[in-house]
């Protein structure tokens, strides 16, 4: 019997052609004929196209056509349209052309005109609020219950919070639990803040070119996507075809984070072009287009009161948000993050009040670890201001607010599977040493202060529910099918370990399928919010034990005897009382063949979701297919939490931070995979270490133009950005609703690292909150030498 | 339907699509984004249109081989490795030296491909990713090392990554971790994957300290 793979170190099946450069990522395929298309891009935060004249450059040689909103879906507000006749941010494609090349669709870009009308634009949610503030879409400044609608507040609700306090009015979003007053009268301490969080874009480092071509009836588009199966279905939806009319193939993606979960809305683009020009076309997306269109996650500014007993319990929170997010769609970042605090702190009681309102600034999506990611750094540094004025360590702050198994959280008193939380917290602080270093906390050392920080953060770490597909082939080898991405995690061969432990096959006889529809993939979960890990053990370990199940019936009805009497391991099924009693895979493959039905997939399971019945049809007699929906016991949520800590030193005379030590631990249930994990951990940690101290948007505020819209000015953290080593440890226990015990870990170690340096940051400069982020030199030199902030405190996009 | 008027022929009678909004139209102003551009000669055997440029044939040295390919005077040597001759492990993430991904060899020296004119690296050996392993197919020692260590998540950013390690090993053989950084600050991982790449780094560092 083979040692189970779960929990081994193995490299993931496609390293080898991404060191050699032969992974082909979406810009790398060719087709004969290919064209290029290139997008002309608002110049205006909101205007209205009056006039597109395309005549002189349809006229240019080369010039094959364009493509504009008109040719288009028109989903309903507050949907996007790749393309738009009403641009609602600086950046937003109007149109597209195509052309023999690329150089040549550039010019031809640049000789059209068009004519657009201003329409009023606004960037901060603070300004759109006000009485006769802007709103950001003709229809109105924020989404509520399915509709674009109007919310504003009195001048009374911003005189009552004067200049640097977070006014709060009118609001669409609440929840409570307990009694607030109670919880404030219990506390010993109250603090209250108001703390500003940024926007920020994703910037995957490759860009969301796509390309695309028609082939008899059947659309082919190459792009980088999070989730190939959900990709698929999103594609079919968006142009109006049949799944079976669409074949996508996305092999590899060049980094995501929330920002092509399922594709992106620009693929529309070369899909359209290429079918009314009867050629290939690619369109390349620049980093600069990239920066508009390539999503960012939602700022918020919030006001927090927190009530802390003289233990250091916290009794109550009363959070008030007001989010951006930007000019499409709707956003739940800011519920999200209120939820999570009440499940990162345990409040007696807690209210969330919040608006999310549009602006003409780039669209908003899921950002690695929505809600999570903000409320971590904004919420940790008042953790530590409250333990120093109650003499608590700051470690013994989070251990005494720990929530543990029996924990509920949120609005609707969600329960938890597992968390050891604590466990993570003493491991962390074992490792890094953390009581003496606690003791360099505000030292001087020449011009370096020293700042020791921790942060603590949470995510919902998987779903249930999806289809596992695997093939044993009559060369007796496993063919594990996956509809999940391949985004960088590695989960599409991590959880494809799990139907392999089931059949007990070495890992060199398993063949993981993934990233090409017409290679007949599952349905699947989003490749997204921490869910595959989980999810997909889960669906994987059901389709292996269906595998498992035909292969000692097989068994049973050729050698005699019961089906449990059989076993499978090393590529055969054997009786277990004498093990050289069997047949091997291959031989089994050939028996499903022959026996037809189930055993080879002629008769499926009537709870499988269609996208798995066709591709499991067209596998269908090639081998002994195991095919099943996961159907494991699915009551409580699998949260992941997540438990950093850090060691700066901030130069009193530049304002530098350098981040000289990071230590993660998380409670992820089982380690699937430990360099996968350590991976989540420390990159996770590594774009967290950007949001807290140098990823923004800077905004003119006249003209609505964005100047940070290239890599060097938004400022991702560089490799001397970090510490040269970084330590993580997993707690290590399983999640008793996952049957390898695995729970995602993706999104928590970004909050985490953000929250464990705003803390440090703080513990350097002797406990002083700056309650905002990023954490620049500037602020930071500011506060150094007692000088007034650069920015107003509610500022944004500065 | 929108009521946006669009031209595409400005003949008599030109076919509008729309009908005509009257009333003051304000000069509009449209933004595009022309950056890492491409003209394919090759392909496309007519005058351009606006540059007034013409391609010339030359000899690149390329992966150890010969290559003649036509060549625009404006065309980066990334465009050129990527969509003339085939060689698209070279990665274009930023198209303006701000994120390392094109990074290629000029004569054992890394250089960013997409800040690099084609024209300007004739009579250099140029190497890319796909010119590192041996004929036999055998891995060279940073690829092998980052096998070994399971590296790069998503690794679009592996090729310009691997590029500067070969060209650091090859000056420096035994790196710090610090020294290694430095030398590879000009490359960007935005899966943050830096403390892995530097394992890798210093295990490469090692194999290939074993074969010399």
């Amino acid at each position: 019997m083979a040692e189970k793979l779960i929990g081994q170190d193995i490299a993931p099946p496609d390293l080898e052609t991404k060191v050699t450069g032969r992974a082909r990522f979406a810009e790398d395929f060719r087709a004969e004929g290919m064209v290029f298309a290139k997008l002309l891009l608002s110049p205006m935060p909101h205007a209205r196209v009056r006039r597109i004249d395309a005549s002189r450059a349809l006229r240019m040689p080369g010039v094959l056509g364009i493509l504009t909103a008109d040719d288009l879906p028109d989903p309903e507000p507050p949907s996007e349209r790749p393309l738009t006749n009403e641009p609602l941010y600086v950046g937003e494609p109007i149109l597209a052309l195509a052309a023999v090349d690329e150089t040549t669709a550039a010019d031809a870009i640049e000789q059209i005109e068009v004519d657009l009308e201003t329409l009023p634009f606004v960037l901060d949610p603070l300004e759109s609020l006000r009485p006769s503030g802007p709103n950001a879409r003709l229809e109105g400044n924020t989404f509520v219950d399915g509709e674009v609608t109007t919310v504003k507040w009195t001048e009374a609700d911003y005189a009552a919070a004067g200049e640097d306090e977070l006014p709060m009015g009118e609001y669409t979003s609440d929840w409570s639990i307990g009694d607030l007053d109670a919880g404030f009268a219990e506390a010993d301490l109250v603090l209250e803040e108001t703390v500003v969080h940024q926007s920020l874009t994703h910037h995957p480092l490759e860009p969301r070119s796509c390309m695309a071509y028609w082939q008899n009836g059947k659309l082919h588009l190459f792009g980088s996507t999070q989730s190939t199966a959900r990709t698929h279905s999103a594609l079919a939806d968006m142009l109006d075809l049949e799944l079976d009319d669409v074949v996508f193939v996305g092999q590899y993606c060049g980094g995501g984070f929330g920002s092509k979960i399922a594709g992106s809305p620009i693929m529309a683009v070369p899909a359209l072009l290429s079918r009314t020009l009867g050629r290939p076309v690619m369109l390349r997306i620049t980093r600069y287009e990239e920066n508009y269109i390539g999503r960012a996650r939602p700022a918020q500014q919030a006001r927090i009161r927190m009530g802390w007993r003289k233990d250091g319990k916290v009794t109550a929170i009363d959070l008030y948000m007001v989010q951006d997010h930007g000019p499409y769609g709707s956003s739940g970042d800011h519920q999200a993050a209120s939820a999570i605090a009440s499940l990162m702190y345990q409040p007696h009681a807690m209210r969330f009040r919040g608006v999310s309102i549009y602006t003409n600034t780039p669209p908003r999506s899921a950002q690695r670890q929505p809600g999570g990611g903000q409320i971590a750094p904004m919420l940790e540094p008042l953790m530590d201001k409250a333990a120093r004025e109650l003499g608590i360590d700051r470690v013994e702050m989070r251990r005494v607010n720990a929530p543990d198994h029996d924990s509920t959280f949120g609005p609707g008193e969600s329960k938890l599977t597992t968390a050891y939380v604590r466990e993570a917290i003493d491991i962390g602080a074992e490792r890094f040493g953390w009581s003496e270093k606690t003791r360099l906390s505000g030292r001087r050392d020449g011009t370096k202060l020293t700042g020791i920080g921790v942060g603590l953060s949470a995510f919902v770490g998987g779903s249930f529910g999806y289809d596992g597909l695997v093939v044993i082939r009559p060369d007796g080898d496993l063919y594990i099918h996956q509809g999940t991405g391949n985004l960088g995690t590695h989960s599409f061969a991590d959880t494809a370990r799990a139907a392999a432990d089931v059949l007990g096959m070495p890992w060199d006889r398993c063949h993981v399928i993934w990233g090409d529809t017409a290679e007949h993939l599952p349905w699947s979960s989003y490749q997204a919010g921490s869910q595959t890990a989980h999810a997909h053990s889960r669906a994987n370990h059901a389709a292996g034990n269906d595998a498992k199940r035909k292969l000692q019936e097989i068994a049973a009805r050729d050698l005699g005897g019961s089906p449990e009497a059989y076993e499978t391991g090393d590529g055969r099924v054997f009786r277990r009382s004498n093990p050289t009693q069997g047949m091997s895979f291959a031989q089994a493959a050939r028996r499903a063949i022959e026996l037809g039905g189930a055993y080879s997939g002629q008769e499926l399971p009537d709870d499988i979701h269609e996208m798995t019945v066709a591709s499991a049809q067209g596998l269908a007699g090639r081998g002994l297919i195991g095919v099943a929906k996961d159907n494991y016991t699915r009551e409580n949520g699998p949260w992941s939490f997540m438990m950093g800590f850090a060691l700066v030193e901030v130069d009193a005379e530049t304002g530098e931070v350098e981040i000289k030590e990071y230590t993660g631990v998380a409670d992820c249930g089982t380690v699937l995979h430990p360099r996968g994990v350590a991976a989540q951990i420390h990159g996770g940690a590594v774009q967290g270490f950007g949001m807290a101290r140098s990823q923004k948007w800077v905004f003119d505020p006249k003209w609505g133009v964005p100047f940070a819209y290239r890599l060097y000015t938004a400022r991702p953290p560089g490799i001397l950005d970090g510490p040269l080593t970084m330590d993580w440890a997993a707690v290590s226990e399983p999640d008793p609703q996952n049957p390898v015990g695995a729970k995602g870990i993706g999104e928590p170690p970004l909050g985490a690292g953000a929250a464990a340096i705003t803390s440090a940051i703080a513990d350097a400069l002797g406990g002083t909150c700056l309650c905002r982020t990023p954490l620049t030199t500037d602020v930071i030199l500011a506060e150094l030498e007692g000088r007034e902030q650069p920015y107003a405190k509610l500022d944004t996009h500065v | 339907m929108s009521d946006v008027e669009i031209v595409v022929d400005p003949g008599p009678g030109s076919f509008s699509r729309r009908s005509f909004i009257k009333g003051v139209v304000a000069a509009g102003a449209a933004v595009s984004s022309t950056s890492y551009l491409f003209r394919a000669t090759s392909v496309f055997a007519v005058a351009p249109s606006a540059r007034g440029s013409v391609a010339r044939l030359i000899t690149l040295r390329v992966n150890g081989q010969d290559r003649r390919v036509d060549v625009m005077p404006q065309e980066t040597l990334a465009m050129t490795l990527r969509y003339k001759l085939g060689l698209t492990g070279t990665k274009l993430g930023c198209d303006r030296a701000e994120c390392g991904a094109c990074t290629v060899l000029l004569d054992g020296v890394p250089h960013y491909g997409c800040s690099m004119l084609t024209h300007m690296v004739r009579g250099r050996a140029v190497t890319t990713i796909e010119g590192l392993a041996a004929e036999s197919g055998e891995l060279h020692p940073v690829q092998r090392a980052v096998i070994d260590e399971g590296g790069f998540q998503c690794a679009f950013c592996a090729p310009g990554f691997i590029m500067s390690t070969v060209a650091l090993l090859d000056e420096n053989p035994s790196p710090s971790r610090e020294e290694a950084a430095h030398v590879l600050s000009g490359n960007l991982c935005r899966c943050g994957d830096y403390s892995r790449i530097l394992d890798s780094v210093v295990r490469a560092a090692e194999y290939m300290r074993r074969v010399s």
